[in-house]
This record gives C-alpha cells, structure tokens and sequence, in this order.
C-alpha cells in the first residue's frame, strides 16, 4: 500500500479552515504595502479538508515501524522505549506555554528544572557543570570543540589537530572540521580498541584534543582509558567524550573519572527523549573546571533559592543556539531521571550490558564475531560468513524488516566489513532477544538454501528496495538542467 | 541469562572496566512513582507563570499563534514519535513521505527550488546558509545587513570563527563578500528592501541570504520572486508552542545551483522494482555518515518531528487559511499600532517604516510599563535596548489572530489607566 501526496489528494473546491475575521478597521496590506513587496502568486499548499488530513497522516503512521510497535536494535542509537509519562510532562501549560523573553521572576520553575537536570547530568557523567543549550548530539560535539579552542587560545596555544579514532562516529570527524581543525585518524588495534602505539605516534603539541567514546562503537570498553588520558593529557591536549554510548555505564563508572574534559549527551538516546523520526534531540555538554569560563551563554546559576540565566561571561564562547536549548526535551529528560533515580539509572545500564551479551551469546553461531567478548551495551557482528553465499549485511538487515523488527545498524563502524551492530537497550525482555535471535538463526538459514529471496527482501512492507543509484541518476539529470523532475519535491505535472 | 551467557555475575561482563573507576552508586534521590514523579513535575511548572495567549504581545522570534488540534493529534501518533531517522527506507516510508511534503511546502512558500529535511533552529539556519555561501563562493566574509534577530547573529558568529569567516554590519558588500544576509520583516518587525540588497549582492557577485517569517510569505514576496539565492528561517510559528524557546525548527531553501551545498537530509523520491514510488534519503554523500570530515555540516539528527508539525499546520491551513492568518495578524497590528501612537507621549519608533504584525514604538520608562501589563496579566512589548543601546526607550509590540479585538482593548486600557 502507499499513499498519495497531499499535494496529489489536493482539492481546489476544498473548503478553507474557519478562522477568527480581524474583528478590527484597518487597511488591507494590499492598501499599505507598495506591489513589489507583495506576493504575487500563492503558495502552492495543497487544500484539504480536516477529515481528509487526518487520514492521510494516519495512513502514513501505519508505514513506520516506531519504537511503540517494534523491536529497534538500531546499534550507536539506543532506542529504547520513551515513557509517556514525559509527553504529559512537556505537555503541561506551565511549560509548552511559556515565552523565551518573559522576566526571570515568572519563569523560576523552568530555570529551576534546567538546574535539577544539570546536577543531574553532572553527578552521571562525573562533571563540574553543564550547558543544556546544544540541539543534538553533533551540536555538542562542536560547542565543546569550540570551547577546546577557546581555551587553547586563552594560553596563546593555537593548536591545529584534533585525533578522531577510525572507529568513530561520523559527526566527529565533521565537528572538528567546522570546528577549524585538522582532523587526524587513529588507527584501531587487532582487538578492536585504539591503538596506543599509533595515538602515541600521533599526539604532539599540535593537537587540540582526542575524541572518544567509551565504549567505542564495536561496543568494547577502552580498558586502558586511564592510560588513554594521561597519554593525551601530557601533551597538553583535552580530551572529548562522545556520548552516544553512555548507555553502557550509568551508575557503574563515569566518564569525568576516567579523564575526560568534556562530554556530550544525547539526551534522545540515554534519557529516553524520542527521537521524534530524525529529532528533536538535545545534546547538553558537560565540562570539568578549566572549561567552565568557555561555557555558551547563558548558563543558569542559583543564588539564595533564585535562579537566573548568567550572559555576563567574558570567556564564553558565546551562544550556539537561539534561547535556550531544546526545552520541553530538558522537560522529558529531566521527567525519566526523577523518574528512575540514581538506582533506576543504574538498573537500567546493567540491564543494557547484559541484554546485549546474552543476544551475543544467542546468535555467535550465526554469525562471525570479529571482536572478543564481553561487550558492553551493544555489539558488532559480521556477515562476512554469509559472504560465499552471495549475501550481505544489507540483505540481513531488509529480511529482518519482513520479519517485523528494525534493521540493526549495518556497515559501521566502517573498521568492521559487513558490520551488524546490534543494540538491545534495557527496554526489551528476554522473549522479544529471543525472538530477534530466532529471525537471525532463519535467516543465516536461508542464506544457505535460498539466498536468492533474501535480496528479494522486503516484501512485506509498503514498498521494496528503492533503487537509490537511479534515483541519484535523477537527481543529478535536474541539477543539470537535462530533465524538469526535481526528484527533491514534489511539482504538479505540466498542464 | 547470565547462566545462558556462561558468566557467574554481572561484574564478570564489567571486567574490562578497571577497578579503580567503578562507583559504588549514583549521587541522586531514589527512583519515584509515576504519580510522585508528575506532581513534582507540577510543582516546577506551577512556579511559572503562562500568560494567556490573547494578552501575550511579545514576539522577537517566538510567536502566540492558534494551533489546529490536528498538529497534535498527529505528532503524538507514536509511529511518528518513536520512530528514528529514516535508514531504513522501506520501514520508515511515513516519515520519508511527511519530509518529502514538508520540503516541497517550504519550497513552495519560499518559491524556491528545493528545501532540506530541517535544520534546528532559525539562528542555525542562518549560519548554514552563510557556510553554504562561504563554500560556494570560496570568499571570506558575510554582510549582515540591519536589524537581524541578535542571538541569530551571535550564532553566526560562532559558526563563521570556525571557518575562517568575518562577520560584518553593514549594507554594502564588497569584493570578498560571500554573502548578504538580511531578515524580512527584520527584528523590528520593519520591512527591509529585499530587492535592493539582493541585487547589491548580486552585483559583486555574493549571494543573497533572506531570512524569512513562514507566516508573512502568504502577503509578501517570498524570496524566490525577489531573486535571493538562499532563504531560512525560523518555523515555531506553523504549529510550535512556544515551549520556552524549543523545540522550534529551521527551515533551509535554495536555488537548483545550491542544492549540493545544502546541509543536512534531504528527501528524494525512489521506485522499487516493482515501479512503486517510494522516498528515500538522497544525495547523502554531502552527509557526515559518509564524507566525515568533508560534510557540508556535522548535523545528524535534525527536528524531524518539528517538521512534521509545520506540514500539518500548513497543509491544514492551505493557501486560503495562511492568508486569512496573515492578513487578520496584519490589520489587528496595524489597528494597535495606530491605537497606540494616539497615547500622549507615544510614538512610531520608525514612522516612514513598513510592517507586517510587529512593530516598534518609541515610550517613555518602558521597564515600568512592562512591569505594569504583567499586574494586569499582560505579557507586554519587549525591550530591544537589551540588544540594541542605540534602541533604547523602543519595544516592539506583536500581533497575531489570538490577539481578539476585546485584547487589544484590554492592552489599550491598561496603558493608559
């Protein structure tokens, strides 16, 4: 099944939504406004009745598979179920419904939960204090980059490089390159971690900061974290937490302890804010002392039970968004955490690391584990097995769709071919692993006997695989002036 | 499980962390119940104070705006909430699709050739489209012309530091300009000309960066029609709630020639072998999953969701209800400014200016008449000498279709009691 494009369903004689009348004397803007700075033609809105809308978006609902109705092992991602207590929460008038610029005195219950949710942030990651200000992951990765900078300069130290590891996550690599640095890649050791030798042969003065996560993404812990920080911190160089991992360790150790200087959250992954299809999230970085000065503006300070937004911070890096961040997501977050405490937290880290062993253990016949175990919350699988067969991770990853479960995340991190990178979160019980491992044992099966309906796969869904190489043809076609479909949107169909 | 694992404890599966790091517990109050949780919630939101929509005439970049019940009624579909960023196409073709529109919409609105998926924020917006600028001129410098939205330039500066890129004030390009940006309305909320600086842009080869009210585009002449390259800006008005300043989403539109430059996703269509059409992610390898380090931006994760929102309200509203909006916001705000200007020691603050549905005024002590309206339970104009020291003695006043008649009365009455 699909559906149509509003635009296609559009009806011209559709009535218009009712809409209160101005109710007031005043000229037109036709009247006031000179006709160069008016629209000439409308927009060209699709026009549908209410009842209409509402179908065409619920048919679109029903060709999603969502966190609400499906199993989401979607390793570096933790999708892990979002409490609907925390929509109630952000929903609630005396947050949705506050304005940005009102006076500090009518917003005190806002300026207090950002607080709350900081020294919260702060005692898990092990930090001196927090910005809640940066949108997404990648935002926090740039606003600490930044602040890195900014403290370098402060003791006349322009370092140029900062080292990303090749295991990485992709947005670090580009962070740092907006950032204005060079980017220089570390290479991973045979056992999946970085390797110290080459760090070693890569730091130097020169090098602003080494980024990390921890666990890395093959879901390894950095057994020799300590070393790692003493290493980079000799150099004079900081180092960076990336958190999209943080799942791993909440209440069993913290990153502030293991060296780092600072560290970003994903709030949508750990804090069970939504993820919306592709945000909102919100990326809060936390700092140790030396950083603090560097912090966006405003930062929000309690004096004698107040609390107020500080702009008067001369070495701050100024502000990376408008306002204050993605609040009714702190609202959300801020909701679970008061919500599952210090020991839920705990409980549900534990929970993730041992989901994701026992999936390991499950399914290590089925597929080549190229890392020795344990893993952490997450682990990295290969279908490099299935490879004489003809079959590849992408063709695991679209059987397990017509099998009712998201696909895991497949070729990354890129160190890994064929990578299956596996996340179970805590969220899931025992009989949903299994039955992800029974799909997977069926599937390797099937390589065998019929590896010819796995690239047929999915057939079960609302359409098969898209044929991106002509669709990229297509595209290129518009961009060159050689045909009048723009692919990117919609256009009507010439007359 | 840990039996089936063949592990004897959970500390056996934390062996690789060293010993010296474990933490014995979390520094934070024990886990609550549901209700507990929500009642503290409640307290925290009680200690704010919401000023009804009708008597809230505070703009500067988040507006009061009716919201169809439809926008939620959608968004809290969990198959759109829960959902993640579409990799997986043929199981993500509702929020492919919903993109897909809301690209075309804001296309369409900016009559521009294409939109991006969204980006986070209009002052984001901004310096995205300033990098864009940077790289496809290969020149140094953006001229940010008038009164644009502060924190969006404070944001652009940001953004530009790291590239390499002077931020400068003024309204006259020159040679290693990559761009010109302006607001239209501008912060103000004055009309800027829009013609003009694109075309001085133009003139030495620069581009044109508009930053734009959604809302306003169904009275005045969108970008496209006035030749700006490049059109942004902030979306909280098609459905948003204020929510103390996000989530909102940014907008991003370019001309064809622009397109590779765009940051973050985009949405394509796609056939199956079947010939079924579907939506995919396209032109990817501008992406940081793929080009790392020479993405056109580090952005990821996006306001999809946000996104989502703007299309149902748009396409709730259609052509007609936009204009209805716009033109009833118009006429309310030229009313109330007229109103306003008859106050003995009132005045215009730029009398010669055109606006859309906000406007500055010259007071007299305009602490104290804040203070006063939110006595009344008025959330009042907005001070600009807080950006601007040469605007001291000016706020702007914002209406918009929430601001009934009998509202505007009541503000009156109360300025001058």
């Amino acid at each position: 099944m699909t559906e149509p494009l509003s635009f296609e369903k559009s009806r011209p004689k559709a009535s218009a939504p009712r809409l209160p009348d101005a109710g007031v004397t005043a000229p037109d803007p036709s009247q006031l406004l000179h006709a160069d700075q008016l629209r000439k033609e409308a927009p060209g809105l699709p026009q549908l009745s209410e009842p209409e809308i509402m179908r065409h978006y619920s048919r679109l609902a029903s060709m999603n598979y969502s966190i609400s109705e499906q199993f989401y092992p979607l390793g570096s991602c933790t999708m892990k179920y979002n409490p609907v207590v925390n929509e109630l929460a952000a929903a609630m008038p005396g947050f949705a419904g506050l304005h940005p610029y009102q006076e500090e005195d009518t917003v005190q219950g806002a300026l207090e939960l950002m607080w709350r949710l900081e020294q919260a942030l702060c005692a898990v990651v092990g930090v001196e204090k927090v910005t809640l200000q940066p949108a997404a992951g990648a935002h926090g990765e740039w606003t600490a980059l930044r602040m890195i900078k900014a403290f370098h300069h402060s003791r006349g130290d322009t370092r140029t490089e900062v080292l990303v590891p090749d295991s990485a996550h992709g947005t670090n690599p580009a962070s740092a390159a907006l950032s204005g640095f060079h980017v220089v890649e570390v290479k991973s050791g045979p056992d999946g971690r970085i390797s110290l030798p080459d760090l070693e042969s890569k730091l130097s003065g020169q090098v602003a900061a080494l980024m990390l996560t921890n666990p890395n993404t093959l879901g390894l812990f950095e057994r020799e974290i300590l070393d790692i920080a003493e290493m980079v911190h000799a150099t004079g160089a900081m180092l960076y937490y990336d958190g999209a991992n943080l799942n791993a360790f909440m209440g069993i150790c913290r990153p502030g302890d293991m060296g780092f200087d600072a560290v970003h959250m994903n709030l949508h992954k750990t804090f069970t804010t939504p993820h919306g299809g592709g945000g909102p999230g919100a990326g809060p970085v936390g700092v140790k002392a030396e950083l603090v000065p560097f912090l966006p503006t405003p930062t929000v300070e309690r004096t004698n039970g107040h609390f107020a937004l500080d702009f008067k911070r001369p070495q701050s890096i100024g502000r990376v968004r408008s306002f204050y961040g993605n609040f009714g997501m702190l609202v959300r977050a801020y909701s679970y955490i008061v919500a599952m405490g210090g020991d839920g937290l705990t409980q549900a880290s534990r929970d993730a690391v041992l989901s994701a062993n026992y999936l390991r253990k499950q399914v290590e016949d089925d597929l080549e584990m190229p890392h020795e175990g344990p893993c952490m919350h997450e682990f990295v699988a290969s279908a490099q097995n299935l490879a004489h067969q003809g079959v590849r991770a992408l063709d695991v990853a679209k059987a397990l769709l017509d099998r009712d479960f998201y696909a895991p995340t497949i070729y990354f991190p890129l160190v890994v071919p064929e990578a299956i990178m596996v996340e179970p979160t805590e969220t899931e019980s025992k009989a949903s692993l299994d039955a992800f491992a029974g799909a997977i044992k069926e599937i390797v099966a099937q390589a065998k006997t019929s590896p010819q309906d796995l690239h047929d796969a999915p057939k079960n869904l609302p359409v098969g695989r898209l044929d991106e190489v002509a669709a990229a043809r297509r595209i290129n076609a518009y961009l060159q002036g050689q045909s009048d479909d723009p692919v990117l949107r919609w256009k009507p169909p010439e007359k | 499980m840990l039996e089936a694992i063949g592990v004897q404890s959970m500390d056996d599966l934390l062996i690789d962390i060293p010993k010296s790091l474990r933490i014995k517990a979390l520094d934070l109050p024990a886990g609550l119940s549901e209700y507990e949780t929500l009642s503290q919630i409640s307290t925290l939101a009680a200690r704010n104070r919401v000023f009804p929509d009708r008597l809230t005439f505070r703009g500067g970049g988040v507006y009061r705006r009716f919201i169809p019940a439809a926008v939620a009624a959608v968004t809290s579909k969990p198959e759109f909430y829960t959902a993640y960023t579409p990799y997986q196409p043929e199981a993500s073709q509702g929020t492919l699709q919903a993109i897909f529109e809301f690209q075309t919409l804001i296309a369409e609105l900016t009559a521009l050739d294409v939109a991006n998926a969204s980006l986070y924020d209009g002052a984001t917006a901004v310096a995205e489209a300033a990098m864009m600028a940077h790289v496809q001129t290969g020149r140094n410098e953006v001229v940010v012309a008038g009164y644009v939205h502060p924190e969006y330039v404070e944001v652009l500066r940001g953004f530009s530091e790291g590239r390499g890129i002077k931020v400068r004030r003024g309204t006259e390009p020159g040679p290693n300009t990559a761009a010109v940006i302006f607001q239209q309305p501008d912060f103000l909320g004055l009309l800027v000309d829009a013609r003009t600086l694109t075309e001085r842009a133009h003139a030495v080869g620069a581009l044109a960066i508009a930053c734009v009210d959604p809302i306003s585009l169904a009275i005045l002449a969108p970008p496209g029609e006035y030749g700006a390259d490049i059109a942004v800006g902030e979306g909280q008005q098609l459905g948003l709630s204020p929510s103390y300043g996000g989530p909102h989403v940014g907008f991003i539109s370019c001309r064809k020639e622009l397109v590779r430059r765009l940051p973050g996703r985009l949405i394509g269509t796609a056939y199956d072998k079947q010939g079924r059409r579907g939506f995919n992610l396209a032109l990817a390898a501008r992406e940081q999953h793929i080009r790392r380090e020479k993405a056109t931006s580090n952005i990821c994760t996006n306001h999809s969701l946000c996104a989502l929102a703007a299309s149902v309200y748009m396409t709730y509203m259609g052509p007609r209800g936009m204009r209805q909006v716009a033109e009833v916001s118009f006429k309310r705000a030229h009313s109330l400014a007229e109103r306003l200007a008859a106050i003995p020691g009132w005045e215009p603050a730029f009398p010669d200016r055109q606006f859309v549905n906000e406007f500055p005024m010259r007071v007299a002590n305009a602490p104290a008449l804040v203070r006063r309206l939110a006595r009344k339970g008025i959330l009042g104009p907005l001070q600009m000498n807080r950006w601007f020291r040469e605007l001291k003695g000016v706020v702007t006043f914002t209406c918009t279709e929430v601001n009934d008649p009998l509202a505007l009365d009541e503000l009156v009455e109360a300025l001058q009691s």
